[in-house]
């Protein structure tokens, strides 16, 4: 067994410590020993972008991630985005808009989203597929994504007249 | 991925200390071809020295005829610089180019040229910008560093520390994508130096890693125009050829690539 190490992170807004198998990535110290399953682990690769959360305010894959390397950081995953049970515009466009068959991608996908509208809250299409260009979706086909994420920015009040 | 362990050096002195004492350690920087290859087992480090967090590694500056790259600078970083943008906008572009936004924010440059993949793009900037790689033992001129696929002059336990890339007149990359992964298929970095030398570094297609086109400088230098590259310059022969395309498939794409590079130049 490896040795457990410590790792304190903020993790959606909640100051959190655990410990972690040292090597051990992100995506399975999520999952496994902070109970937060909302990033989802696709192909283990950093191929498929399912994994991918808002890291000190910059989108990461949290597969290629490793715990240790997150000590003290500030973390946002998709199950800390609702607030008081209100959906996020993000997540309402996308039941809104269909934008989810299987859903397994749906994480990876508002969390790539997320980080575009925070940088550039009226992103054109181009934007859009650009950001969302490390997600892979299997089944709904991406536009219903696409329009979702463009449906959540002309829908948020951050948006430039 | 079998068990490890990591460590987060203040400096790169203590980096260069913990590899020396661990049985089998490897540096990781961004970690983006590192922890797949690790996942993989084809590599198990029984050691992770953690680069990334050390600020004598970090940004982007811009002084006189010079930039310097830390080498533990992110792809995304490299991209949003302003002042780079203004001397190399090349290169700006580039950085943009690598991979998905995820992986743009943890890729750095200096793990890049150190894993030397013959798909990746720095290289092709590094060769056609005639830059110099800093480790922390000595310099190396770009046009020394790469040995060919995934080798290069490096020793073990050597580091990267920035890479210094002197001001073009002009310079544009462009690069056919692999639309799965993202690495080029192809991809050329063109540069007009400011002695007026044309030069143009390829990475993606050559199948012994990234190489220049001295046969488009050439026709560069007395035509710097996209039409000048329809030369019979580059041999199929010299080309990789895989599931993803043919020698005389890559073999057009880099003229195609440098064409295009051409006509972005500013």
């Amino acid at each position: 067994m490896a040795k457990k190490v410590p790792v304190q992170v903020t993790l959606n807004g909640e100051e959190r410590a655990e410990f972690v198998e040292s090597g051990a990535t992100l995506l399975n110290a999520l999952r496994g020993r902070f109970g937060d399953t909302s990033p989802k682990g696709g192909c283990h690769q950093g191929t498929c972008g399912a994994c991918s959360v808002i890291i000190d305010g910059e989108l990461k894959l949290s597969c290629l991630t490793l715990a240790e390397a997150c000590d003290g950081a500030e973390i946002v995953t998709t199950a800390g985005l609702a607030t008081n049970s209100a959906m996020h515009p993000l997540q309402r466009a996308f039941a809104e808009g269909f934008a989810a068959q299987c859903g397994f991608c749906t994480p990876g996908m508002i969390m790539a989203a997320k980080a575009l509208l925070d940088q550039k809250p009226d992103p054109t299409r181009e934007d859009v597929i650009e950001a969302l260009s490390g997600n892979i979706c299997r089944c709904t086909g991406y536009e219903p994504i696409i329009q979702a994420v463009l449906a959540a920015a002309a829908a948020s009040p951050h948006k430039a007249a | 991925m079998y068990e490890t362990h990591y460590h987060r050096p203040k400096s790169l002195a203590e980096a260069a200390e913990i590899f020396s004492g661990a049985a089998d350690a490897r540096y990781i920087s961004g970690g983006q071809t590192l922890l797949p290859t690790m996942k993989q087992r084809l590599a198990a480090p029984s050691d992770l020295i953690d680069l990334s967090k050390l600020a004598e590694l970090r940004g982007v500056t811009v002084a006189g005829d010079t930039v310097t790259i830390g080498a533990a600078t992110t792809h995304a970083e490299v991209a949003a610089s302003a002042d780079l943008k203004k001397a190399i906008p090349g290169l700006a572009t580039l950085a943009g180019t690598i991979g998905d936004p995820a992986v743009r924010h943890r890729g750095t440059i200096g793990g890049s040229l150190a894993n030397n993949d013959p798909a990746a793009d720095y290289p092709a900037a590094v060769l056609a910008l005639d830059a110099t790689i800093h480790t922390n033992r000595r310099a190396i001129a770009a046009k020394d560093f790469s040995t060919g696929l995934f080798s290069t002059v490096l020793e073990d336990g050597e580091i990267v520390t920035k890479v210094t890339f002197p001001v073009p007149a002009k310079s544009a990359y462009d690069k056919f994508r692999n639309p799965a992964s993202r690495y080029a298929m192809a991809g050329a970095f063109v540069a007009v130096m400011k002695d007026g030398s044309v030069r143009v570094g390829v990475t993606g297609a050559g199948s012994r890693g990234v190489f220049r086109a001295t046969g488009f400088e050439q026709a560069l230098q007395a035509r710097l125009a996209p039409e000048a590259l329809d030369v019979p310059a580059i041999d199929p022969a010299g080309m990789l050829s895989d599931i993803h395309g043919s020698a005389a498939y890559r073999a057009n794409l880099v003229r195609v690539t440098a064409k295009r590079a051409v006509a972005a130049l500013r």
